[in-house]
């Protein structure tokens, strides 16, 4: 036994290395944003801050980036909840209440899931004008919610799919409607789906930088757009950069982090049976 | 039971969503193919025929060979080592060891993050220069005296979409391992029992039991990195920039439409991008839906 | 978490998100009004795209801003300007605005083909002739200017600064330690690298991103071919596919060999920068750089040393950055108030001297600007003129874009042949050639 547990022991030997290799690039981040503008330098990006830890930094970058940090809130929030409830309904319907052309509806929702959005992206600026919504977050918000569409549809189709039919089928029997049976049934026991769904969608539309980039003007850029804007100055203060990084980083991952349980959930839905 | 209100109310409810989707997905992909068959080269719209000229071209195209094979590279090592690794990590965590959700969470954390946010870093971290300037993890290798190590990264000639992948392997390979380890956790103690009955070593049981339960999930990994890898775009921008050497579809697409104004170009790889996704995408669509429905 | 929390978050989320769209929604939603309204409310606005967004250029539009918000106090001033650096491209952003048919009220475009092949071809900006009569800016702008922005007698831009793309920087240090001349000549040039490379300087001539090779194959151009060659090739009357192209293409094969290896994960900067850190011995580089060894504190003729790119003496490579109007601008009133401050006297040479740039009219005041620029000014008044390439003025953007294509190709194949006919079929399918 004492043999076996010390071979357990050497199982750590990898999995330490790995997590060194994926905490890296955070490590750079974080003492690189901690640094003052005179310490920057890629041969002493290694090294710990030397003159104090410069809080400074943090602030100046959310200072700059605070409009945009509003713009992807007032996007995403809406974004995330529009589409996980119309993919609780449609998930509804192709599971519970198949009607005829719901098999082949079904795939053709899911494809969509797949495109490349280069495919669609000339017409998607040509109708956004024709519409009015060029350059919105309103459009911004049309877009992640249609294109979101197919994964939350599948994914509430594939948490129904396994509620037993028979409660439906009671609750007609009862005589409440396809509405009051979602409503009174289905409803309540969906919030772990909802949760799951609200986090990807959250995280996929927070962290989008092509729809943004080409469906926005300045003003309504968000976050991911305006710090790789930030980049490009002539002289780029590092520190505040990657300050700035981490600030744009914070909100997936303290989601990432309290509710990573019900994120993993949520890519687990992607793999469709997986 | 149903009645016809409810069957009316059920079309009524989905109807938005698929109709959106008709639009937005098949409708577009229909206009963008318009667009491709077009002479459409400026700012303005010209939706004057040319036939099937732009892709002809493009086969004939240098910079989209570079492209082809680009993507070639990346999605093989990408994808590859992405499942290797994944499924590395997820046996290594079925073990029962302490610190489990620790691990668990840092390696998927990547999966949190935009690009965007990290491709600074990983230019950084992958800095090739070279003698005085020495950086990075080049920098890293000689402090520890692994000097063989150092070596051009992206930079490197004809190979350097390689190591592109690594930072794709960095984000995604963890989500792989969140899949396996769904998949392991979902394997009946009771199978891997009868297994060690029979007097299998541990060694077997993962090459007789376990690694064979784990097909399909292999195959939905291969299928989503697969197309991630087809249309990847973020990460070439912040990593590499817009270069040649790294250039692929997605990058090629942006730059022809918006810098160069050739919209029927941009048009047409936008849709060989969508057959090549279709080809991985369509078979497995309906390989899982029937099996579904045979269910 | 239990479910009832969850429950609450999700209620609390559904709240916020009702309150969001409440506000947002009059915004958001496609009302036909939309389309018209913002005459009434922000009248007293105007939206200015560029992509000066760091630095010098950043601080130098402030500066022309602040001219602008004195003599036009109830203006709101909105700065869209788009980093044009790795990433997201200014211009692709501005492309996307126009095809959405949402252009800013104003926005920076490059003298020369850029704007007359690309935004005046598709009907996009305004003639100002207007302006010019009413401003008196025929007499002040530079005569050889006015034609790379006019078509057909239109005039269509109003230029703000003059830069100039031929310029060879030097670390005086490096070449002082090891006895070598500032070359005049393409072979005085190789002769000096090989010097210096034999001497151990790693790395001889320092480059950047695949945007700093096309500066750099520009100026090696017209270093080979001469300005009357180097002008022919955008008119079609020198040929791409000829033997002097192909004598230039092989001195750029040779420059490249001198060139730092990890090139294009640099940018522009960060090419520069060796120089003056006394890394590298030269760098082609725009006198933007001046702009930036500046803000880096470095003294001139100290740190830092400047002659024409070998072969180019005598000729100024120039781009020009100016200001169009957008037909169809939201804010048209606003917008020429803009543009009269951007062609003014004052506000070019409040401009200027902050950007590292000369001003585009004859007129400005010499003594606000330093060394370099003196320098500058008095080359652009006795220089042979041509255009830059990578800078907008001698094609369009789309040949512009395939001519990138070719560079890029050509820097991991190093084909020559392959190259040339790649640049030929360029000029032949989007440029004069036939």
């Amino acid at each position: 036994m004492n043999t076996q547990s010390r071979a357990r022991n050497w199982l750590y030997v990898p999995l330490i290395v790995m997590a060194i290799f994926y905490l890296v690039p955070l490590y750079v981040m974080i003492v690189t944003g901690f640094k003052s503008f005179a310490e920057i330098s890629l041969q002493t990006m290694w090294n710990l801050p030397a003159s104090g830890i410069h809080f400074d930094n943090f602030s100046e970058a959310a200072q700059k980036l605070a409009p945009y940090f509003w713009n992807s809130t007032r996007m995403v929030l809406p974004a995330a909840i529009l589409s996980s409830i119309l993919g609780s309904l449609n998930g509804y319907v192709l599971s519970k209440w198949k009607f005829p052309g719901s098999n082949i509806i079904f795939p053709l929702l899911l494809f969509g899931m797949f495109i490349p959005y280069q495919s669609i992206l000339i017409p998607l600026v040509e109708f956004m004008r024709k519409v009015g919504l060029y350059g919105t977050i309103g459009g911004l918000i049309l877009t992640h919610v249609i294109y979101g569409i197919p994964i939350t549809t599948l994914t509430f189709r594939n948490y129904y799919a396994n509620v037993p039919t028979e409660l439906v089928e009671a609750a007609s029997i009862d005589g409440a409607g396809l509405l009051k049976t979602y409503w009174h049934v289905i409803l309540p026991i969906s919030i772990p789906s909802f949760v799951v769904v609200l986090i990807w969608q959250f995280t996929a539309a927070w962290n989008d930088f092509l729809f943004a980039v080409v469906l926005t003007d300045s003003q309504h850029w968000p976050v991911t757009v305006a710090l790789n804007n930030m980049a490009g100055s002539q002289i780029i203060a590092w520190n505040v950069q990657m300050a700035g990084s981490f600030l744009a980083a914070a909100p997936t991952l303290l989601v990432y982090l309290f509710l990573g349980r019900y994120f993993l959930r949520g890519m687990m839905a992607g793999a469709l049976k997986g | 039971m149903r009645t016809t209100k409810d069957k009316i109310l059920s079309i009524a409810l989905v109807s938005p969503s698929i109709l959106a989707v008709l639009i937005f997905v098949y409708g577009f992909i229909a206009w963008s193919i318009r667009v491709s068959l077009s002479r459409w080269k400026g700012l303005l719209p010209n939706y004057a025929w040319a036939g099937l000229k732009n892709y002809i071209e493009l086969f004939h195209d240098p910079r989209f060979q570079v492209d082809v094979r680009n993507t070639a590279i990346f999605t093989v090592l990408f994808v590859g080592i992405s499942l290797i690794l994944g499924l590395f990590l997820a046996i290594m965590l079925d073990q029962g060891l302490k610190g489990e959700a620790f691990f668990r969470t840092v390696y998927l954390f990547p999966m949190a993050i935009s690009y965007i946010v990290t491709g600074v870093v990983w230019r950084w971290l992958m800095n090739p220069a070279q003698g005085s300037r020495l950086s990075g993890f080049n920098l890293l290798f000689d402090k520890v005296g692994l000097d063989f190590l150092i070596n051009k990264w992206h930079t490197t000639p004809q190979w350097g979409i390689a190591f592109i992948a690594i930072p794709a392997i960095w984000q995604m390979s963890g989500y792989v391992m969140a899949l396996y380890l769904g998949g392991l956790r979902a394997i009946p103690e009771s199978l891997r029992e009868a297994a060690r009955v029979d007097g299998a070593t541990e060694v077997d049981i993962y090459r007789h039991v376990v690694l064979p339960l784990m097909r399909p999930i292999t195959l939905s990994a291969m299928i989503i990195l697969g197309h991630i890898s087809l249309k990847v775009f973020d990460l070439i921008i912040a990593v590499a920039g817009k270069q040649v050497a790294l250039d692929v579809p997605a990058v090629y697409m942006w730059q022809t439409t918006f810098d160069g104004y050739f919209f029927n170009r941009g048009a047409a790889i936008g849709i060989l991008l969508l057959l090549s996704v279709a080809v991985l995408v369509i078979p497995y669509l309906w390989y899982s839906l029937r099996g579904e429905a045979e269910l | 978490m239990s479910h009832k929390k969850l429950w609450s978050l999700l209620a609390l989320l559904t709240l916020v998100v009702t309150l969001l769209a409440a506000c947002g929604g009059s915004k958001a939603t496609p009302a036909p009004e939309q389309t018209q309204a913002p005459a009434s409310g922000d009248k007293n606005e105007v939206e200015v795209f560029s992509w000066w967004t760091g630095g010098g250029e950043a601080a130098g539009l402030q500066a022309m801003i602040k001219v602008f918000n004195q003599k036009y106090p109830d203006i709101k001033f909105i700065n869209a300007a788009v980093a044009g650096g790795a990433g997201t491209n200014a211009r692709a952003v501005l492309a996307a605005r126009l095809q959405a048919g949402d252009p800013p009220d104003s926005w920076q475009g490059h003298a020369g083909q850029e704007l007359i092949g690309t935004y005046v071809a598709a009907g996009q900006i305004e003639p100002l002739n207007f302006l010019y009569e009413k401003n008196g800016w025929l007499k002040v702008m530079p005569e050889k200017l006015i034609p790379l922005i006019s078509k057909d007698g239109k005039i269509y831009s109003v230029p703000v600064n003059i830069h100039r793309a031929n310029v060879l920087w030097y670390n005086p240090k490096i070449l002082k330690d090891n006895n070598v001349e500032v070359p005049t000549t393409i072979d005085e040039w190789f002769a000096a690298m090989d010097k210096l490379k034999a001497a151990g300087v790693e790395t001889p001539l320092a480059m950047g991103e695949q945007w700093t090779a096309m500066h750099l194959f520009e100026t090696v151009l017209l270093g080979t071919l001469g300005p009357d060659a180097y002008n022919g090739l955008w008119d079609g009357t020198t040929a791409w596919d000829g033997p002097e192209v192909h004598q230039a293409l092989v001195n750029y094969d040779k420059l490249l060999t001198y060139t730092n290896s990890d090139a294009t994960s640099l940018t522009w900067q960060d090419a520069s920068q060796l120089v003056v850190e006394g890394k590298a011995a030269f760098n082609v580089m725009g006198d933007w750089a001046e702009g930036y060894f500046q803000e880096l504190g470095k003294t001139p003729k100290v740190d830092y040393g400047w002659a024409p790119v070998p072969g180019t003496g005598g000729t100024f490579q120039f781009l020009s950055d100016s200001f169009v109007l957008a037909k169809g601008a939201p804010h048209r009133d606003a917008a020429i108030a803009w543009l009269t401050v951007a062609g003014s006297k004052e506000g070019q040479d409040a401009f200027n001297p902050v950007k590292g740039s000369i001003p585009a009219r004859s007129d400005g005041d010499r003594s606000l600007y330093d060394e370099y620029l003196k320098s500058a000014m008095d080359d652009w008044a006795s220089n042979t003129l041509v255009g830059s390439l990578t800078h907008g003025v001698v094609a369009n953007d789309s040949w512009k874009s395939e001519i990138d294509t070719a560079i890029g190709l050509y820097l991991s194949s190093h084909d020559i042949d392959q190259f040339q006919s790649a640049l030929a079929t360029a000029c032949k399918d989007s440029g004069p050639c036939q």
